[in-house]
């Protein structure tokens, strides 16, 4: 008993490791697309923050450095969109698939110019990266049944980015629905006319948004090469930023319902190579048995395999159906997508 | 004041493009690399080696599939970006016929199903995300990127289990019949008692430039190519004058797709001769550049794909030449040129008008 709680336990934490990037990101997306500018570059901008955080770390041998640069970088595109976007009226889709492309071959041409390693990044060291952090008192918690390993296993023992990560969605709910600047960013993606009668500029509203979400996709990328993983390899966001996307949709433009989605699909993708091999159904067709055959059920060959390579499409799968309106209904802001023209 | 004609189809574009490479050049100077060095060494690579022009044409084949595909549904202001699934899913149709039928049909006939399995299977992976639009009113845009990581886990599922040749561990199927393959262009010039080099040039080239004609045809010269412009233009006014939106959307996804799915026939039917994972290799995201920079006009589109085509075929010599630049160069150079020809088409604009009206006057 007390064993399978640690196990589920270990799912949770890996749910919740492999969930912060899609946190930060649908985060992100989430304030961009709230004042009305489609983001399809979350990719883009992720994967240029990884690389700048790898690049720092290891020049300078800080990871606060690397946060830094990924931070810098993938504002520094978010800024690109936006110019193109807000100031330029220009297509955001076309934009956005421009800084994902744009992303992909730039991190690894100045990757090989840097460091001559085929477009990694060197190994990053302890040193150079975010490490665990133990919270107070497991040691003292311990003992307690349940609690204990609870404490230890899932609350206690990330690094400062799965906090900050929590923090951030936090901090967007706030900014969003607690703050002037949130009532009008809100405003400005349903009816950008509106705010600008009210006298509120609508570039710079839009231009703050698309910045807030240059500084979480950073973290993001800090996150996958500096204390997920430890060092950068090329295409490693390997498309996290459309999860991210989905998640944003799948949770309609909401910062919770969009938590509990990036959540949702680091689940799926924690227990996609514990579900490797396991039988679907036993010869005779009686039941689905992954429940019982996780548990260590018998059921006689030929076993029906889980087809594992179709997990990772169930975070588009659910999106496309909530978005098709089949259950419930996901609204996006009214005025997403169209570049507002002042008329004099 | 609007622009002139003649400034705003060829003027426009090309400053465009050289501001895209403009910023290339940049990424050269500050990677220590001479911009202009490269450059000859790309153009070689495209054009001058033996064999390299044929490699160059069979990239450029990919490129008009793609491109056509995504101004097709852009002339109805739809975003097609979905080239990437519904290429893959060509490939599927291509497989399933020619492993069904190779044993039994002779070879001509099962190419011509062939073709038509990859129109049909891209075009069933464009008409969903089309009816999700036009029925659901679900995002063309999102829909067709969720089918592109669709397509590709299904292909993994697929090519993993159950169309996996048997007692072999990589993820393929099967040749297919030598009699289903597309002739090689070398192999029909030297048919000939012409010289040529070897390359994957084949006749699917052919069948694109094909493909150019039938849509110039379809989009200027018939009422739904009409009723696909209006609506792209303005959804109201199509709307107002009778025009059935819905199933044109749904109908400009499906073309769409089934011209991607046709650029399976390049590499599936004329060159790989089986079905094999991720053959789409991005070539569906460039048909957006392509279809940018030609302006979404089968004669733009062709130009941007050689222009494209030589791109991939000289950058692959860029690995070999220098030290510090390989061809993930070409990727910088085509997501450049995205930003400058498609989100950023305008900004030049202002500053052309104003040099028009300053030569105006002199000229009048």
């Amino acid at each position: 008993m007390l064993e399978a709680w640690v196990d589920i336990l270990r799912v949770l934490d890996g749910t919740l490791r492999l969930a912060t990037p899609l946190i930060l990101c649908a985060a992100a997306g989430l304030v961009s697309e709230r004042s009305g500018i489609i983001d399809i570059g979350l990719e883009g901008k992720l994967l240029a923050g990884a690389f700048a955080a790898a690049a720092a770390a290891s020049l300078s041998g800080s990871p606060w450095i690397g946060l830094a640069a990924a931070i810098g970088v993938a504002v520094l595109l978010a800024l690109v969109h936006g110019f193109a976007c807000i100031s330029q009226h220009g297509e955001q889709i076309i934009s956005g698939v421009a800084v994902n492309i744009l992303a992909a071959g730039l991190t690894v041409v100045v990757g090989i110019a840097l460091f001559r390693q085929g477009g990694q990044t060197p190994l990053l060291g302890p040193e150079e990266r975010f490490g665990p952090i133990q919270l107070p008192a497991v040691g003292a918690l311990a003992g307690v049944p349940g609690a204990g390993p609870l404490y230890a296993e899932l609350i206690s023992g990330h690094n400062v980015l799965v906090y900050l990560a929590l923090v951030a969605v936090l901090a967007v709910w706030w900014l969003l629905y607690r703050t002037t600047f949130g009532l009008r960013l809100r405003a400005v993606g349903e009816a950008p006319e509106a705010v600008d009668t009210a006298g509120v500029s609508v570039p710079w509203l839009r231009y703050r948004a698309v910045i807030i979400a240059g500084v979480l996709c950073g973290i993001a990328g800090a996150y996958l090469s500096t204390a997920h993983g430890a060092g950068f390899v090329r295409e490693m966001s390997a498309g996290k930023g459309f999860i991210a996307l989905a998640a944003m949709i799948f949770g309609k433009w909401r910062p919770g319902p969009a938590l509990v989605a990036c959540l949702l699909f680091g689940f799926l993708d924690t227990i996609t190579p514990r579900l490797e091999g396991v039988r679907m159904a036993c010869s005779d067709g009686k039941a689905i048995e992954i429940f019982i055959t996780l548990l260590g059920g018998a059921c006689d060959e030929p076993p029906l395999r889980l087809p594992t390579a179709l997990i990772p499409t169930l975070p588009y799968v659910f999106t496309l159906v909530l978005l098709a309106g089949f259950f419930g209904r996901a609204v996006p802001p009214a005025a997403l997508g169209t570049p507002y023209v002042k008329k004099h | 004041m609007p622009l002139p004609r003649w400034l705003d189809l060829f003027v426009v574009p090309l400053v465009n493009l050289a501001l895209a490479l403009l910023v290339v050049a940049l990424v050269f100077a500050a990677i220590g690399e001479d911009p202009f060095r490269a450059l000859a060494v790309m153009a070689k690579g495209a054009f001058v080696y033996p064999g390299s022009l044929g490699y160059t044409l069979y990239y450029t084949t990919n490129f008009i599939f793609t491109g056509l595909a995504v101004a097709v549904a852009f002339h109805a202001m739809l975003f097609n970006i979905g080239g990437e699934g519904q290429a893959t899913f060509g490939g599927l149709g291509v497989a399933l016929i020619c492993l069904a039928l190779d044993p039994f049909l002779p070879g001509v006939v099962v190419i011509l199903l062939a073709i038509g399995g990859a129109a049909a299977f891209g075009a069933a992976w464009g008409f969903i995300p089309g009816w999700l639009q036009a029925r659901r009113g679900s995002h063309v845009v999102i829909t067709t990127i969720m089918f592109n990581f669709i397509a590709a886990g299904l292909m993994v599922w697929l090519l993993s289990g159950m169309l996996m040749m048997s007692g072999q561990g990589s993820p393929e199927t099967r040749s297919f019949e030598e009699a289903t393959w597309l002739p090689f262009i070398h192999d029909i010039l030297r048919a000939v008692g012409l010289e040529a080099e070897r390359s994957p040039f084949n006749l699917s080239f052919f069948i694109a430039l094909a493909a150019c004609v039938g849509v110039w045809l379809l989009i200027w010269r018939t009422k739904f190519g009409y009723a696909l412009r209006t609506m792209g233009h303005s959804e109201p006014a199509a709307v107002y004058a009778g025009i059935p939106v819905q199933r044109i959307t749904v109908l400009a996804m499906a073309i769409s797709g089934a011209l991607a799915g046709c650029m399976a026939l390049n590499e599936i039917l004329g060159v790989q001769h089986r079905l094999v994972l991720n053959f789409s290799a991005g070539y569906g995201f460039t048909g957006i550049a392509v279809a940018l920079m030609g302006r979404n006009h089968p004669v733009g589109i062709v130009m941007a794909a050689l222009l494209f085509g030589a791109l991939y075929q000289g950058g692959a010599e860029l690995d070999f030449e220098f030290k510090s630049v390989t061809s993930e160069m070409v990727l910088v150079i085509q997501g450049l040129i995205i930003l400058f020809s498609g989100a950023l088409a305008h900004m030049p604009v202002p500053w052309l008008v104003r040099l028009a009206s300053r030569w105006r006057p002199a000229n009048a």
